[in-house]
């Protein structure tokens, strides 16, 4: 008895957790599908008209577009400058390791309001334009200390022995670098660039601020919540989080069968 | 391909500590080469300069003449088989064996056909296309030595190869290894700490303590004739019996022991003549002792010893003793399977003299 009213509890426990995560994500999907006006209760009946308005919606396609490949640049080049400075510091003896490592990681720890700005005003003060470009950048910032902490923490002692194998047997630096340390490392490597695709497609702010005529996903749909809800935010918001979890579905995916081999 | 090797006065300092002290060696082409030591004595640093992953702090490297002191590892005609084996995890078995020749610039069909040959020396052909982590250790450890083989070195360095190995794997490598090795005919130079692994396939082992060469021989020099007391107790079991030279001819060499006295030949002497006056420790090993009264020529009677311990280890008696005259000291003696020995029991004991090596009690220090 006593132990059925703990099995009851810990189910209703359960499902309050995941309704308070869920619930928001869960409406907002529903009135994706709303066949009226308004994205609000009651649920007139379902309708896909909303996603046939926003794959026709030309600005809204190019910000999507834009988005990704702000994501796939941006974390690409976070993901080779956090492995360089990964295997500089884990396998040199460099002067201040450890605050070069903390500097490293310290941007992490900085809102990216406050990012925004001072690139906002770096880029004003040398007359860089705004552009995609621009908040490219602004994601490789927010992104390389998160690439390189997840790297680092993944380069143990034991890889020593084989890159030191490989350099016996007459790899060089750069070799060794190619051909054994990064494939070696590839599960993390994977993590890093997952999470930060993610991140970048999320990320608000910094696009906003750094960006002009091009913009990101994020940015679009903002400019479409100022004139009012509208099931079509809805239908958009519901692809950015499918995106999401596709993405973070691929990363599981593919950190699984890696791990689960070696 | 095969080269000799010579170390000349080579030592190595970390801050303080000195890994490596003042070694000369001399490897001949073809040769097995066994490091043996405690850890610590220094065989690691000494491979490990041999490869040309550390640099001596003083002394010179030649591999085949040619000086190698300060030569990259990349550029040395050696290659070196990790104690963890150091394979490739992201490469198929074919790969990794042919990782070096591809970064000599081979070609993929002709490194793939090299590869699986060297494959197929260990055993391995047949998995040529499994990753390392399917494999067992000891598959593991045998794509090592074919990775470490495929490039022609003329010097294969091995760090503890076998240690990882149960017990019974370990045997069975041993001679693998030392197949191998007489197959391919290049220089091997193996580090351990087993002496019974060095025993079974060195040609000559160096034996090694705090960064000293303390012997260097073929294995049954260094255990029957040891050249210092580290190796003679390194090597196996053995008894020390302090005594002093009295008397010396040039035939003969008469010592005072605590076991009475002896007349042993001066080839007794390991290290150089006998002097008179001179402190000795004698060193008998467990197995030379016999009893008293067989009819063995040259024995020399030890007195009597009163049998304290005994054990039976199926090839034979291990049994702790005490002699009469010296009551304070404790002798380990094998005797036969066949012997019957009983607590409390006085034997006679003694020993051929050929088998007797006298070393000087206070270790010279070159």
């Amino acid at each position: 008895m006593r132990n059925i009213v703990i099995s009851a509890a810990s189910w209703v426990y359960a499902t309050l957790v995941f309704g308070f995560i869920f619930l928001p994500v869960a409406v907002l999907v529903l009135f994706s599908f709303q066949d009226g006006r308004l994205p609000v209760p009651p649920f007139n009946g379902f309708s896909t008209q909303w996603y046939a308005a926003i794959f026709a919606d030309r600005k809204l396609m190019a910000a999507l577009g834009n988005s990704f490949v702000v994501a796939l640049l941006s974390s690409a080049i976070a993901c080779v400058l956090g492995f360089l400075a990964a295997y500089a510091l884990a396998r040199h003896k460099l002067p201040g390791s450890a605050l070069q490592r903390g500097l490293l990681i310290a941007p992490m720890t900085v809102s990216y309001l406050i990012i925004a700005l001072g690139l906002l005003t770096v880029l004003n003060t040398f007359g860089i334009p705004l552009s995609l470009w621009t908040v490219g950048i602004g994601h490789v910032v927010i992104n390389l200390p998160l690439c390189f902490a997840i790297i680092y923490s993944s380069m143990g002692d034991h890889h020593i022995n084989i890159e030191r194998a490989a350099r016996d047997l007459g790899a060089g630096d750069l070799k060794v670098m190619v051909l054994v340390t990064a494939p070696m490392l590839m599960p993390s490597i994977l993590a890093a660039f997952f999470l930060s695709v993610t991140f970048s497609w999320d990320e608000f702010i910094i696009a906003f601020l750094l960006s002009r005529f091009d913009v990101t996903l994020p940015v679009e749909i903002w400019s479409l919540l100022r004139s009012g809800l509208n099931p079509k935010t809805n239908a958009i918001g519901s692809l950015v989080f499918l995106v999401s979890v596709a993405v973070l579905m691929l990363l599981e995916f593919t950190l699984f069968r890696k791990t689960g081999k070696s | 391909m095969t080269a000799s090797v010579s170390v000349q006065n080579a030592s190595k300092t970390f801050g303080a500590f000195t890994a490596l002290n003042d070694v000369s060696l001399d490897i001949n082409a073809g040769e097995f080469i066994v490091l043996l030591g405690p850890s610590g004595c220094g065989k690691t640093t000494l491979l490990s300069i041999l490869g040309g992953f550390l640099s001596p702090t003083k002394g010179r490297i030649s591999i085949g003449s040619r000086d190698m002191t300060n030569v990259q590892p990349a550029k040395r005609p050696t290659t070196t088989m990790f104690q963890d084996y150091a394979l490739f995890p992201h490469m198929k078995l074919k790969d990794n064996v042919g990782f070096g020749l591809r970064m000599r610039g081979m070609a993929k069909t002709a490194r793939d056909e090299k590869a699986l040959g060297f494959l197929d020396l260990v055993g391995l052909k047949g998995v040529a296309d499994k990753k390392p982590h399917e494999l067992s250790g000891g598959q593991r450890q045998r794509v090592a030595l074919a990775r470490a083989l495929a490039v022609d070195p003329d010097v294969l360095l091995l760090d503890e190869p076998l240690g990882a190995l149960d017990l019974k794997l370990r045997r069975q490598m041993q001679d693998e290894l030392k197949a191998i090795q007489k197959r391919v005919g290049t220089t091997f130079v193996h580090v351990t700490h087993d002496q019974e692994e060095a025993m079974a396939i060195a040609d000559r082992i160096v034996v090694m303590n705090q960064g000293r060469i303390e012997d260097i021989g073929a294995p049954a020099d260094i255990y029957m004739r040891p050249r210092s007391l580290f190796s003679a107790g390194f090597m196996g079991e053995v008894n020390f019996i302090p005594g002093t030279v009295v008397e010396t001819d040039a035939a003969s060499a008469r010592v005072e022991t605590a076991l009475g006295p002896m007349t042993l030949s001066p080839s007794a002497f390991t290290t150089g003549f006998p002097i008179r006056n001179q402190a000795v420790t004698l060193c008998i090993r467990p197995e030379h002792f016999r009893r008293a009264g067989t009819d063995e020529v040259g024995l020399v009677t030890l007195g009597q010893a009163s049998v304290t311990g005994q054990a039976f280890f199926g090839t034979h008696y291990r049994c702790h003793l005490s002699p009469l005259a010296a009551p304070q000291m404790s002798i380990v003696a094998h005797m036969p399977q066949s012997a019957t020995v009983s607590e409390g029991e006085a034997v006679g004991l003694a020993v051929s003299a050929l088998d007797v090596v006298v070393l000087p009690s206070q270790r010279k220090d070159a």
